[in-house]
């Protein structure tokens, strides 16, 4: 049987092959993941990566991959055919961040999926997080904070410690009449967000 | 609802730790805390896919895709290999993105100050998706080896850095191919973040003469593996 093959880090110079608008050039997703016909609540996630010293890290990539507002995967082996797909909505999203460590994304809030066991899952957003000095990334999720009682039973979230799961929960403001979660992704030290084996 | 299977974990003995003191930047940027354990459901064995609709003009002819009046300056060289899982199953379908530096070490990013020139006609980024039976093909030129601040003296051997999606979530993948007989591989911290030498070799190309076209481009064959999953379809 053949071994992984290893992972590198994505180094810092990935930004005009990865996120290449900013080079004149077509990328293959970006922060904009919902269109005018999507649909769903359009909802702005944003945030910062941060590192061990509280200082912004400018050289991150942020991918983000979820169900739809219905709560389907736009993937073959989703096979909830009562459950419609969304023909305006990859569910995948990408950003870079900037010289404050932002990255940002417009989607719809997604909807919930069934976990092991059809237990419901609360809403989330899968993310992966690359970086220069990273030799691998690292998998967390983004929960909502105006989810609290899908949260409350959510299993994902009930297998991590109860003092470390806020991490896991973007806070909730409006703005515009738009809902905006603030998600900071600190890759170690006080608060460090919970990343998982999956 | 039952789900095909499940996808088998990062094999840790394969995959570099977060942690890597002789690469500087990892010390501040390596989780401190234990990962979390969690069981895959939909959200890990699904993940985005991309037809060949999505390549747009980088395509994986980098010697062409961003050419301006000429050919790049460098060795041209083909790169091509086979996409699979552990299993041995090829991974068709699915796509492939990759930025080098040009010939003389480069990159075109605005942050690489690195005093070597830019090359007018290479652009340094392509994209393919694998065919039918998991192969892939790109055609650029020969990456040059460059300096980076991480300790004394310190240089990259050559490289190509390679993104691959997989047909999930959790078969993503960000990974560099090496060339073979490179002697900055052995003092080079980002290479020996991989501690198995078995693993470590898995990320080095093979020369091959029956790739290389006579007259035009030498030619490197890099297979690379994806998780695979588990025989048993499981319930979820
Ligand atoms: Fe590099």
């Amino acid at each position: 049987m053949p071994g992984q093959t290893p992972s590198q880090t994505v180094g810092p110079f990935f930004a005009y092959a990865l996120t290449p608008e900013l080079y004149g050039r077509q990328g293959i997703a970006g922060n904009v993941m919902a269109g005018d016909d999507t649909q769903g609540d359009v909802i702005r996630v944003e945030g910062r990566v941060i590192d061990g010293d509280g200082q912004p890290v400018p050289d991150a990539l942020v991918e983000v991959w979820q169900a739809n507002a219905a709560g389907r995967y736009r993937h073959a082996d989703d096979p909830r055919d009562d459950v419609p797909v969304d023909g305006t909505f990859t569910g995948f999203g990408r950003s870079g961040t900037d010289a404050d460590g932002r990255f940002w994304f417009e989607t719809v809030k997604p909807g919930r999926v069934p976990g092991r066991g059809n237990a419901p899952q609360a809403p989330h957003i899968n993310v992966a997080v690359f970086a220069r000095g990273m030799l691998t990334h690292a998998y967390t999720r983004i929960y909502f904070a105006d989810e609290q009682e899908a949260n409350a039973i959510d299993p994902v979230l009930n297998t991590v410690d109860e003092a470390r799961r806020g991490t896991l929960i973007g806070d909730a403001r409006p703005v515009h009449g738009r809902t905006v979660y603030c998600f900071d992704i600190r890759l170690q030290g006080d608060g460090e967000t919970v990343f998982f084996d999956v | 609802m039952t789900l095909n299977a499940f996808y088998r974990p990062r094999d840790w003995e394969s995959q570099p730790p977060y942690l890597h003191p002789d690469y500087a930047s990892t010390v501040l940027r390596s989780p401190k805390q234990d990962l979390v354990k969690i069981d895959q459901t939909l959200s890990e064995v699904t993940g985005p896919h991309f037809s060949a609709d999505a390549i747009g003009p980088l395509h994986a002819d980098l010697t062409t895709n961003a050419a301006v009046n000429g050919e790049p300056i460098g060795e041209r060289i083909i790169v091509t290999g086979t996409v699979m899982d552990e299993n041995g199953k090829p991974v068709p379908d699915t796509l492939i993105e990759i930025w080098q530096a040009n010939a003389c070490g480069r990159y075109i990013h605005e942050v690489d100050q690195h005093d070597a020139p830019l090359d007018p006609n290479f652009f340094g980024a392509g994209r393919c998706v694998t065919d039918a039976d998991g192969r892939y093909r790109f055609v650029t030129v020969k990456p040059g080896a460059y300096p980076w601040k991480n300790h004394h003296n310190a240089w990259r051997p050559n490289h190509i850095h390679f993104s691959l999606f997989g047909p999930s979530f959790a078969t993503r993948l960000v990974t560099q191919m090496y060339f073979p007989g490179d002697p900055l591989q052995p003092i080079d911290p980002i290479f020996n973040g991989v501690r198995d030498p078995e693993a470590q070799a898995r990320m080095v190309a093979d020369f091959s003469i029956d790739i290389t076209e006579p007259e035009w481009a030498l030619g490197y064959v890099w297979d690379i593996v994806l998780r695979g999953r588990d025989a048993t379809p499981m319930e979820s």
